[in-house]
């Protein structure tokens, strides 16, 4: 690797070639500040189209200023990162961006989130001289994400991250100069789109203008109505990034003080999604070894691989993009799906209230679980099962709204029955998790013997595309993960084109799968942030007494008095379901 | 927005536009250029078909459509009306002309009269700066324009 040495306000710095002016400065602790930029390290995520200007230095003997983040070093340069003449320009850049952003810091929801805000603070601006005009665009709301574009500044990472990083295609910069938006095809709504409500563009957004839809005001009324049994459930990326919000460590394990929240907010039952994920294992790991078995026994229908089916940003993917393959993924529901009919057909009946009169809400790491919820097929009469899902982000707001100090409170535990849950669950929100605690469960039950060692390791990581082969005593099975539905659908090419030597392939459609989801807290490209919460989750499922779900007492408990076995009829009618073809916009062959 | 259905015949031309350039994502303002001369403008549905043959994405494909004022998702009329708005055209009165016509046609600049009869364009210079202001109509140039002239030029088509 050929070194340069160059100079940056007066430091000798050496860096190879090719190295950015940003990343050169960043390595003697001078820290350039950036707007459209983004990075997630070991990932290879990187937005640097160089747009907003904000990162621009002086190079001594060069006309005009360069934009750090776009300009590589050379030998012998001499770079200025605050000189007054760069000061100046950056300050002039930030005030023209500004003259045409709503100043409604107020009542915006990023407001304390928010980029452009921070470095309006940074910069110092204190006035706007420039009066323009404003931008105005209508509002579009879908059911899970709020574009408001007259808060967008163009950095263009939502369309990185829509396109480059997931290949959904939903977003592009469209038009142009003042009159430029990102906007799907056409600027129709993004419900019309091929949009799967992943959310990584809202995670990205270093402004307000990608927001999710906020259903807390719902949830705070369904509390305070008495006729109303409310009942919460938990995701398992939820307990590892909430701290962040109380400003607690990254990766610090919030489980019992998010339950004793939930409890002080109201909630009748605090309840776990873990405990659906050990039931999603109990279906999905059967429907893997159904279709194992008989695919040894010579059965050429059989489909495999199978997919995992718990991530509904994933589904909405391959709705709109695998038509033809759709009865390749489990027909298992995702544990929030699961989670619900299980609370309005068992537990209510339990309690002797009518599933109208229990309100299920969840929170969810994701902003795809709020469309998802809203799916017809997971209505009874009108009635969804699971009726508002809230992201990490939101349940935090309630707890400040609602004059609780986090920090402060005692660690409680989960109620019982559907808040007791195993090792196997508390992993799904890490990526390969799920996969892992599926072979936890289908091991045992394929071989008839015990698991000596539980941690599949080999599956963790959070490189794109990891494979494996687990030995199930003398069964050889290989395992595919992908996350981030980029790499997702290189798998689901393969698969296409014959090619796949899988039998079985996780997706999760955020990177770092669920602890990355686009409802957790604002990680503003910090991948060490999603490191700790990975680091978490595998913690809290290394602590649990049980770490394989078919060992869960209420599991067996569920099953010995209402569902049967799984795969049976019940199982079949509340925990399945199937999938559609979504494909959209084909104006030609309809 | 109203969908039309592509014939069979200039559908396979459009496909083979594509395949011309090896269905390559790099050449996509190439394949945009030449859809744009089969179909006169640019509908939604010919973009699908892009995007589809060059696998890129619709919104991809918009972005570029919407980004470079040669492309138009609005037909042509039938007779399309340019009015110069060069230098020697714009200082002898070109803008009090193309005034009168949006005034007369009742449509803007690159808009179209609900009868597809007549479109209404700018450029920049024909090259005959001496008859200035100038206005062409199809492929014919008419020279020192004022505004009371437009209605002749106008009913010259319109019957």
């Amino acid at each position: 690797m050929n070194m340069v040495k160059l100079i940056i306000d007066g430091k000798h710095v050496e860096v190879p070639e090719n190295t950015t002016l940003l990343k050169a400065a960043k390595t003697v602790g001078i820290d350039i500040p950036t707007l459209c930029y983004f990075e997630l390290k070991d990932m290879n995520i990187e937005n640097r189209p160089g747009g907003c200007r904000v990162c621009v230095v002086e190079v001594r003997g060069r006309r005009n200023l360069a934009p750090a983040c776009n300009t590589m070093v050379a030998e012998g340069m001499e770079v200025f990162t605050h000189n007054i003449r760069v000061l100046n320009a950056r300050r002039t850049v930030l005030e023209l961006i500004l003259s045409d952003h709503p100043a409604e810091c107020l009542t915006c929801s990023k407001n304390g989130n928010c980029e452009l805000q921070s470095m309006a603070q940074q910069l110092g601006v204190r006035e706007i001289p420039y009066a323009g005009e404003q931008s105005k665009y209508r509002k579009d709301t879908s059911p899970a994400i709020i574009r408001d574009v007259d808060k967008c500044i163009m950095c263009r990472r939502c369309e990185m991250m829509c396109n480059d990083v997931q290949t959904v295609g939903a977003l592009s910069a469209v038009n142009r100069g003042f009159m430029a938006v990102v906007a799907p095809a056409f600027e129709m709504n993004l419900e019309k789109s091929t949009c799967t409500y992943c959310g990584q563009c809202v995670s990205v957004c270093p402004t307000g203008a990608l927001t999710e839809v906020d259903h807390s005001r719902n949830v705070i009324n369904s509390l305070a109505d008495p006729a109303k049994t409310v009942v919460v459930q938990t995701a398992p990326a939820v307990r590892a990034a909430l701290g962040e919000e109380f400003g607690l460590e990254p990766g610090t394990l919030v489980t019992g003080k998010m339950v004793a929240a939930l409890r002080r907010l109201g909630f009748d039952y605090v309840f776990d999604t873990d405990f659906a994920a050990d039931l999603t294992i109990m279906e999905e790991g059967s429907e893997l070894l159904d279709r194992l078995t008989r695919y040894l026994k010579g059965d050429k229908e059989v489909k495999l691989p199978i997919l995992t089916s718990c991530c509904p940003g994933w589904v909405n993917f391959f709705e709109h993009n695998f038509p033809e393959m759709l009865d390749i993924p489990s027909t298992a529901k995702s544990p929030q799906q699961m989670f619900g009919p299980v609370a309005k057909e068992y537990f209510a009946k339990k309690l002797g209230i009518d599933r109208k009169n229990m309100i299920v809400v969840s929170i969810m790491p994701c902003l795809a679980k709020k469309y998802e919820c809203q799916r017809e097929e997971f209505k009874v009469n009108g009635d969804p099962d699971v009726n508002y899902s809230l992201s990490t982000r939101e349940l935090a707001h309630l707890i400040k709204q609602s004059n609780i100090d986090f920090n402060a409170l005692p660690e409680e535990d989960f109620d019982n029955p559907l808040g007791a849950s195993t090792g196997a669950a508390v992993i799904f929100g890490a990526t390969g998790g799920v996969i892992e605690a599926a072979c936890r469960t289908a091991y045992e039950l394929y071989t008839g013997k015990k698991l000596e060692k539980v941690d599949f390791t080999e599956l963790r990581g959070l490189e794109n595309i990891r494979h494996a082969t687990l030995d199930f005593d003398g069964l050889p099975i290989n395992i595919g993960i992908a996350h981030g539905l980029g790499n997702a659908r290189k798998l689901l090419e393969d698969i296409r084109a014959g090619k796949s030597q899988f039998h079985a392939i996780e997706i999760m459609a955020c990177p770092g799968g669920c602890i990355g989801g686009g409802g957790q807290p604002y990680h503003h490209g910090n991948s060490e942030i999603i490191k700790q919460r990975s680091a978490a989750i595998y913690r809290e499922d290394s602590g649990k007494p049980i770490r394989k779900s078919h060992e869960n007492p209420f599991i067996q408990e569920l099953y010995r008095e209402f569902l049967g076995k799984p795969l049976g009829e019940k199982s079949h009618h509340l925990l399945h379901t199937h999938y559609f073809d979504k494909s959209v916009g084909d104006f030609i062959e309809e | 927005m109203a969908k039309i259905k592509l014939s069979d015949k200039k559908l396979q031309e459009l496909k083979d536009v594509c395949k011309s350039f090896n269905n390559e994502k790099g050449e996509l303002i190439n394949v945009l250029h030449k859809a744009q001369s089969i179909f006169g403008y640019l509908p939604a549905e010919v973009q699908e078909v892009i995007a589809k043959e060059l696998n890129a994405s619709v919104a991809h494909v918009y972005g570029v459509v919407t980004f470079y004022s040669f492309f138009t998702m609005i037909p042509k009329g039938q007779h399309p009306i340019s009015i110069c708005l060069g230098t020697a055209c714009y200082v002898r009165g070109a803008e009090k002309v193309l005034e009168e016509f949006r005034r007369q046609l009742k449509i803007q600049v690159g808009e179209t009269t609900a009868d597809g009869k007549f479109s209404l364009s700018c450029l920049r210079c024909v090259g005959a700066c001496g008859l200035a202001p100038v206005v062409m109509v199809g492929e014919k140039v008419y020279g020192r324009v004022s505004p009371d002239g437009v209605q002749d030029i106008l009913s010259e088509y319109n019957n």
